[in-house]
């Protein structure tokens, strides 16, 4: 499973411009499905029938990640940017973006600041490709650029940009190569703008109209030095989000999550989340209401180009999911 | 001039029958039919020749930014609160319209010869902010502006040569566009035009207009910020006067599909239609609530850059609201199936 | 029904958004004998059905009132005591000290607390104590904490409604409890009348974390109008005029673009030939209200606000006049009376139909 984490991981798909992950994500998935399409907005969704009697089960991650814009050209060939999606101004300064054609920028900050000792804010910031003046600039208002960050694995953590979320994608395609039978009908959305607005998973879900939705995405942990208290670890297992800022999750799939996990003896963890939120949150108010819940792969330095997690939560984040798909 | 006829009439979030009117008299004779809808949406829908089996959405909002009556002062004042998002430094000393019969009023400050030091630098923030119709008497104020009037600005349409300037461009602006490609020959595909209510306080008409519709695409038409007077550093105007319509690649509601933007940019660049990208990041436009409709609607936003929006004068370039009329009314003739696939 | 009991009643009863069962069971209750059918939709909402003698197809209005109140959520559990979060807007200003129930395995009575004054520095002795630096304390050994309480636990606040003078009442909940007695009183004095349209009574959930009951159900009603009912700030020394109404003066209807104003208009009128007394109250944008949510539901629907003022809102002190909780049941109850079929080909926007 880690080459398919370090594809899906080092692929370029910022909110909004999401071909080229679900190409990759498409050849992974189209040899499994029954039956597959992209749906009006880009996201991919993947039909798996089930032998019949079970529920219509939703399962989500989202194709896309976090990344910068350029919103202005200047004449000396500069670019100004803007963020796309939880982008914080620290974890831009020195990194290096690449565009959908390869091209890399890298970004630097106004040193004539008011204040050098505060944060700097996004228009204090801005992108150096190499360019001289306007005129040869290769890049233009509307290109978009992610992180460049090669996936890394060390013991049993893997590190990359993107985890969020291409880890859970990894998750849901693991999940669907060796569900071998299961009563239920499943659909798997590979959603695209959950970064930005959310819409990929509110749209799609609206298409499916499924009995219950179960959202996967990383979430934040409380085991590094001086961070906020939270009852997540790394290694613990996979969490069973309770709420988060965006989102109760349904009691009854919460606990559906919780039932499995002990019956079939895999570690998990209870989790609320202080701040964010997922795709579970718009897939729950579609319609007349889908009951939903979300399954999380608890994260380090989220939203910063050195995401990291477990291979062992996200290995017991599949067998979870098995569980639940496989049983009536 | 349509122009001029939308930008006078009087139509505050929610009070927005002023300008419903005017929408109604300039597309009837040109549309095959039209209805009012729970919001008080004007949905139009001009059938198409039946070349493209599709049904496309094009979308202004009818309503512009104003003040509502929340309370009655002792001496006669009313107290006021913001209809979407007004900029409060641009109230004292303007003129206003209070009310369906429209009466006058003002906004004043404290004269600055009583200032104490340093309060010439304070802004007023709305709540401390008085109107005064010229009410003697709390229950004079009362009667002549109930709790909940809306009260609009004043200010009359001008020509000022290649420029025009009025209040509420945003989006009689947008509206003036859209009444210009009702009033053209039919599409290959069914037009549904839609003059929405309620943008500037949540994008709320277009919403339920995109749920009755289901269009399988979107286009916005709007008056947008243009930032091009004088500043410090190089930086984005936002939009500039005279550059063209600007197109939309992403705002804080929406992303643009971009088969859609392609096809805007296409268009321009094979009839040299002068275009510029909108800079990201800035605003929100019904656009927001439409693609997230049903299974998801392809929209894009397109606007007349205005300066000044959301102060009681805007200002646009009569060669960019031609412009921006010939692009969408082209772009829209090359629209097919497969621009979505 | 007297309403003081029936306040105290449906307040005292359990239901953080989310998890508003055991409201839920007292409301289902509570309605059977005036409504015709009831369902629990897929997020809890309860729908009940009051059948109108109109000819099919018969309109649909809608009634909403939110069952569910804030509350706290255990976090994290640290030598015995237990670290909390809020679910919805809970007004971290006033929990020190407030006794709770802890929902672990069992229910268990439980302290907020926080260090105290003696011992902190300065500064932080005359800020308000924020989330990271309360904790709940059941009075248990470490141990026994770990067994009965988890991560993701609920925790109640534990306040008896009281009656004050004048018929006032407070207590926690009243938030939006206070509408759910103005909907049941309305649906018990519909008992012996006719009324074309069919009513919809709906006591939502989740409208204290986002509206999102109001949304999926008006969602499956498809209502052809809805009233929903909320409170809004009661006058009390510190809050502006323009912002709070009195208490006993009767309930506020709301002006603003979340209603329709032909609708508005009815109600009004319905107030005035009733000798209901009542005040208008300009809301120029978001209403904070499921009338917010149900506006744009599908193709948009006429949408009203009956609001009932409130001192102290989401404080475990809410305070309101009893009359006023009445007046709103018998507004309610008149202009359902009154609503005719043909209603709706009446509600136009300046003189052009609404359908």
């Amino acid at each position: 499973m880690k080459e398919l984490v370090r594809k899906l991981v080092e692929t370029y798909g910022p909110s909004g411009v999401e071909e080229q992950i679900r190409a990759v994500i498409r050849a992974e998935v189209e040899p499994l499905a029954d039956e597959l399409r992209v749906d009006p907005l880009g996201s991919l969704v993947v039909h798996k029938r089930g032998s019949g009697g079970g529920k219509r089960i939703a399962l989500d991650a989202h194709m896309d990640e976090i990344g910068v814009m350029v919103t202005y050209v200047d004449e000396k060939g500069f670019a100004r940017f803007m963020r796309i999606g939880g982008v914080g101004p620290l974890t831009c300064i020195g990194a290096r973006v690449a565009f959908a054609d390869g091209t890399m920028g890298v970004i630097g900050v106004e040193r004539k600041r008011d204040d050098p000792n505060k944060v700097p804010t996004f228009e204090q910031l801005y992108m150096d490709v190499g360019a001289t003046s306007r005129d040869d600039c290769p890049v233009h208002v509307g290109d978009a650029a992610v992180f460049v960050r090669p996936f890394q694995a060390q013991g049993t953590r893997l590190i990359a940009k993107a985890m969020d979320d291409r880890i859970s994608c990894a998750v849901l395609i693991e999940t669907l190569r060796r569900l071998e039978q299961t009563p239920h009908d499943v659909y798997l959305i590979f959603s695209v703008q959950e970064e930005t607005t959310l819409s990929g998973a509110r749209t799609s879900t609206y298409g499916i109209e499924p009995d219950l939705a179960i959202a996967v995405d990383v979430t934040g942990t409380g085991d590094t030095p001086e961070c906020r208290p939270m009852a997540v670890e790394l290694g613990k297992g996979p969490a069973v989000k309770v709420q988060d800022r965006g989102m109760i999750a349904h009691p009854a799939v919460r606990d559906l999550l919780v039932q499995r996990a002990k019956a079939a003896n895999i570690p998990y963890q209870m989790e609320v989340l202080e701040f964010g939120t997922t795709d579970a949150a718009a897939m729950q108010l579609v319609r007349a209401g889908v009951p939903a819940g979300c399954l999380s792969i608890p994260c380090r330095y989220i939203h910063t180009p050195s995401e990291m997690v477990d291979e062992r939560d996200v290995e017991n984040g599949v067998r979870l999911l098995l569980e639940v798909l496989q049983a009536a | 001039m349509i122009l001029k006829e939308l930008a006078e009439a009087i139509g505050v979030s929610g009070d927005e029958g002023g300008a419903r009117a005017v929408v109604l008299g300039a597309v009837r004779e040109h549309v095959d039919e039209v209805k009012v809808d729970a919001l008080g949406n004007v949905l139009a829908l001009k059938r198409g020749t039946g070349e493209q089996p599709l049904r496309v959405m094009v979308a202004a909002h009818m309503d512009e930014i104003g003040l509502m009556v929340t309370g009655h002062d002792g001496d006669g004042f009313l107290r006021v609160a913001a209809v979407g998002g007004i900029d409060a430094r641009l109230l004292p000393g303007s003129f206003l319209q209070v009310g369906p019969e429209r009466i006058p009023g003002v906004i004043g400050l404290k004269p600055v010869h009583l200032l104490r030091e340093k309060e010439d630098q304070e802004v007023s923030k709305i709540e401390d902010l008085v109107v005064d119709v010229g009410a003697s008497s709390k229950d004079e104020a009362k009667k002549l502006a109930p709790l909940g009037t809306y009260a609009a600005f004043t200010t009359p349409f001008r020509e000022l040569g290649p420029t025009v300037s009025g209040k509420a461009f945003d989006d009689r602006a947008g509206c003036a566009v859209l009444v210009e490609l009702v009033r053209g020959e039919r599409f290959g595909f069914d037009l549904h035009a839609v003059f929405t209510v309620q943008e500037e306080v949540g994008l709320r008409g277009a919403q339920v207009a995109a749920y009755a519709i289901e269009p399988h695409c979107a286009f916005v038409l709007e008056g947008t910020i243009a930032d091009d007077t004088p500043k410090d550093k190089d930086v984005s105007p936002t939009t500039e006067l005279g550059k063209g319509p600007a197109i939309t690649v992403m705002d804080r509601s929406f992303i643009a599909d971009r088969r859609l933007v392609r096809l805007l940019t296409d268009t321009a660049q094979a009839l040299g239609i002068p275009y510029q990208f909108k800079q990201p990041g800035i605003g929100g436009t019904d656009a927001g609530t439409i693609h997230l409709t049903r299974e998801g609607v392809p929209s894009a936003t397109v606007a007349v850059p205005c300066r000044y929006i959301h102060s009681p004068v805007t200002m646009l370039s009569l060669d960019d609201f031609n412009n921006t009329v010939r692009l969408m009314r082209e772009s829209l003739s090359r629209l097919t199936r497969e621009t979505l696939s | 029904m007297e309403v003081i009991p029936l306040l105290k009643q449906l307040t005292e009863a359990d239901g953080i958004a989310g998890y508003e069962g055991p409201i839920r069971e007292l409301v289902r209750q509570t309605w059977q004998p005036f409504v015709d059918e009831m369902r629990e939709d897929k997020l809890g909402n309860l729908i009940a059905l009051r059948r109108g003698t109109g000819p099919e197809p018969r309109p649909k209005l809608m009634l909403a009132a939110h069952m569910d109140e804030i509350g706290l959520m255990v976090t994290g559990l640290e030598k015995g005591f237990l670290r909390i979060t809020r679910v919805g807007g809970t007004d971290r200003r006033v929990l020190l000290g407030l006794e709770v129930i802890v929902h672990g395995q069992q229910d268990m009575p439980g302290i907020v607390a926080t260090r105290p004054p003696h011992v902190l520095p300065e500064a932080e002795r005359k800020a308000s104590v924020p989330w990271d630096k309360l904790f709940v304390d059941v009075g248990l050994p470490a141990e026994e904490v770990e067994r009965l309480v988890t991560v993701g636990d609920l925790i109640s606040i534990r306040r008896e409604t009281v009656e004050l003078k004048n018929r006032r009442v407070a207590g926690k909940a009243m938030d939006d409890r206070a509408c759910v007695a103005a909907v049941t009183l309305a649906l018990e004095q519909l008992a012996g009348v006719r009324h074309a349209w069919d009513v919809y009574a709906v006591a939502t959930v989740q409208e204290e974390t986002g509206l999102k009951g109001a949304m999926t159900s008006a969602y499956g009603v498809a209502p052809d109008l809805a009233v929903a009912l909320d409170v809004t700030f009661g006058k009390h020394p510190g809050v502006p005029d323009v912002d709070a109404w009195p208490l006993g003066e009767g309930p506020t209807l709301g002006t603003g673009p979340n209603f329709h104003p032909g609708l508005v208009k009815r109600l009004k009128e319905v107030a005035e030939a009733h000798e209901i007394p009542c005040h208008m109250e300009a809301v120029p944008g978001r209403s904070g209200t499921d009338a917010w949510a149900i506006q744009v539901t599908r193709e948009g629907v006429p949408t009203a606000l009956v609001a009932i003022p409130l001192r102290y809102m989401h404080q475990p002190v809410e305070t309101l006049a009893a009359q006023d909780v009445e007046r709103a049941g018998r507004l309610l109850a008149a202009f359902i009376a009154g609503l005719e079929a043909d209603f709706l080909d009446r509600l136009t926007w300046d003189g052009t139909a609404a359908r």
